[in-house]
């Protein structure tokens, strides 16, 4: 009995030996541990929990709900992340501000895998330092039950008939960048007198009293469940605020709007470099991507993921907007270097 | 070991985390962030965007006060009556939900007095009209009272719970009647509990934050929330030295209160609660 207990611990110790050197063959990083830093509700947790068994990586994962957050904590360095997914405006400040590291894109295969469109961008030539998640626009989500006539300009969100149910974002680019359009401007305006005009726009619109509040993620519950009109909101949310109601439908108003791109990018501070790429081109395999497309409703950049839409996801402008619109939106610039000049306009309508 | 060593964990914990964030919080308040001192700071203070904010915190609050004040003395006055058995129990229920966190609270608000939340569902079952609350400077004012309520009934009650009974006894008997009573000999006894209890509501409505911002959908913000943008996402390069100078005023407002606290109730009867 003795000695078939000593050969069966034996036999154990060996295994317990072995696996983890089996494993080591084909999981380098295991045991490393990354600290991810996304916005809220932007994956579907699975997909960590696939990434943590495939590569034995722990993920420590992390959220924020604005770029200029993101920026603040990255910036301060109160704290080191290992991947962040800022916007595309925010990605060519962090490398203006030697933030970022430089991508070896030899542990990015699946970089092949992205719309050719979005890459090699301008705010980041050559994808040195960023691999695009997902993209979108920015619009208005309109209750066609609750508002009758067709709403086709950002100025329909001046419609008095609709007062106090009109929702816009409590974020100071879109908001402050919209009236800039609205008013036939650049959303990256460096103008004193043209973001006068537009603060004067935000202010009639506040006191007039048709704002139902300056919101973010309770906009897309609110759309849902018939509590709102009219909501600014980013193509994806609005997506998943559709999918919950049908009378919902998504415009992207004559005037133009923000078309934007949020990259994946490693910071300079990280000391996991290898480890946090992997990660990024775990979330360009088409398979992870669907699921993340499937599970956040933000449109995918990933070849096989487009061309795997239904035809009915293929006509939706939020899903997959047509050229001629995208043709009338604009990336964001960063303006870090006028930023206090949107601030004071944004400070005096929240404020 | 001498007794007064005890509380050597606690100070080094108040030392760390009270004592030399708010020695930064100064060096930041009265520096620019190349680190040469100014006063500038604190002239932003007076810039009407910001004292719009300062106005409103100031008057929410107040009315806040007055309204703990209107709601809770009754309660702590009903609490404390002689001959009342069950006044441990109607105790806790008060303090039951300070038990909980208050953003929790505040979202559980936000859910009950949505425009098709629960008490608007109740009102149109009932046959009336819906009710625009969330959103309303209103909706605002109800989140700080249901959150401070609390803190003004407990040094009331504590207070009015210490009273002798006697003295109402001398007063009845010495013909008053029950209305004198109460303004010549029940308030003026219980004025260190009423100072207490001011103080511990107007001191946190003062430098609320969050609550107002959930409540109003983000269109009505207050002094809490606007350090929270200054620090967290102004793009101002000064914005740690000017949220530091405004940190430090409100700090100077708490200990304006709590002078005045120790002028009205030199010896903490109103169970000084810090």
């Amino acid at each position: 009995m003795k000695k078939i207990a000593i050969v069966l611990l034996v036999a154990l110790l060996i295994g317990a030996l072995y696996v983890p050197a089996l494993a080591e063959a084909d999981k380098p990083f295991a045991g490393t541990e990354i600290k991810v830093y996304n916005w809220y509700d932007y994956i579907d947790p699975e997909v960590l929990t696939i990434f943590e068994e495939e590569t034995g990586i722990k993920v420590n994962y992390v959220n924020f709900s604005q770029n200029e957050d993101m920026y603040t904590r990255l910036s301060t360095g109160a704290e080191v992340y290992d991947v962040i997914f800022p916007s595309e405006y925010m990605i060519e400040r962090l490398i203006k501000e030697d933030l970022l590291a430089e991508l070896n894109l030899d542990n990015i295969p699946n970089k092949a895998n992205v719309l050719d469109s979005l890459m090699d961008p301008a705010y980041d030539p050559g994808n040195a330092h960023s691999i695009p998640y997902m993209w979108g626009t920015l619009g208005i989500v309109v209750n066609t039950e609750m508002v009758e006539e067709p709403v086709t300009s950002w100025n329909d969100l001046l419609n008095e008939k609709y007062a106090g149910k009109i929702f816009m974002m409590d974020s100071v680019r879109d908001t402050v960048g919209l009236a800039l359009k609205n008013l036939g401007y650049s959303m990256n305006s460096h103008n004193q007198d043209e973001l006068a005009a537009a603060g004067e726009w935000l202010m009639a619109q506040k006191d007039s009293g048709v704002v139902g509040g300056y919101i973010m993620d309770q906009a897309k519950d609110m759309m849902a469940g018939n509590e709102a009109a009219m909501a600014v909101m980013y193509s994806g949310d609005a997506l998943y605020a559709m999918e919950k109601n049908d009378k919902l439908a998504y415009v992207i108003p004559d005037e133009g709007s923000n078309i934007w791109v949020d990259g994946m990018c490693v910071p300079k501070s990280s000391q996991n470099q290898e480890a946090a790429e992997c990660f990024i081109n775990f979330m360009c395999r088409p398979d992870i991507a669907q699921k993340n497309m499937e599970y956040i409703y933000y449109s995918s950049p990933i070849k096989q993921v487009v061309e795997g839409l239904s035809e009915e996801e293929k006509a939706s402008i939020a899903m997959n907007p047509t050229e001629e619109m995208v043709a009338r939106c604009e990336y964001y610039v960063d303006n870090s270097d006028v930023a206090y000049m949107y601030d004071d306009i944004w400070m005096d309508v929240l404020m | 070991m001498k007794r007064s060593w005890y509380a050597t964990p606690y100070a080094l914990w108040m030392l760390l985390f009270a004592v030399v964030p708010l020695l930064f919080v100064c060096w930041y308040a009265f520096t620019t962030p190349e680190g040469t001192f100014t006063l500038a700071n604190f002239q932003e203070f007076i810039k009407p965007r910001y004292m719009g904010v300062i106005l409103r915190s100031l008057k929410l609050a107040l009315y806040c006060t007055a309204l703990c004040l209107v709601i809770g003395y009754p309660t702590a006055w009903f609490l404390a009556g002689r001959g009342f058995n069950h006044a441990q129990s109607l105790v806790v229920l008060i303090l039951l939900p300070m038990w909980m966190n208050l953003l929790l609270r505040t979202y559980a608000m936000m859910t009950l007095l949505d425009d098709n939340g629960v008490l608007n569902a109740a009102l149109q079952a009932l046959g009336l009209g819906k009710l625009k609350i969330i959103g309303t400077e209103g909706a605002v004012l109800m989140g700080l009272v249901y959150n401070y309520l609390p803190f003004m009934v407990l040094p009331i009650y504590t207070v009015l719970k210490k009273m002798d009974y006697s003295v109402i006894e001398a007063a009845e008997d010495l013909g008053c009647n029950p209305l004198r009573v109460m303004t010549r000999v029940v308030i003026p006894m219980s004025v260190p509990g009423i100072v207490s209890g001011v103080t511990m509501v107007f001191m946190p409505a003062v430098t609320s934050f969050a609550i107002s911002t959930l409540l109003s959908n983000g269109k009505l913000r207050l002094a809490g929330d606007l350090i929270d943008y200054i620090f967290n996402q102004s793009s101002n390069p000064n914005r740690w030295n000017i949220g530091s100078s405004f940190s430090l005023m409100m700090l100077v407002l708490i200990l304006i209160s709590i002078g005045f606290l120790r002028k009205v109730d030199p010896d903490s009867e109103g169970g000084g609660m810090w």
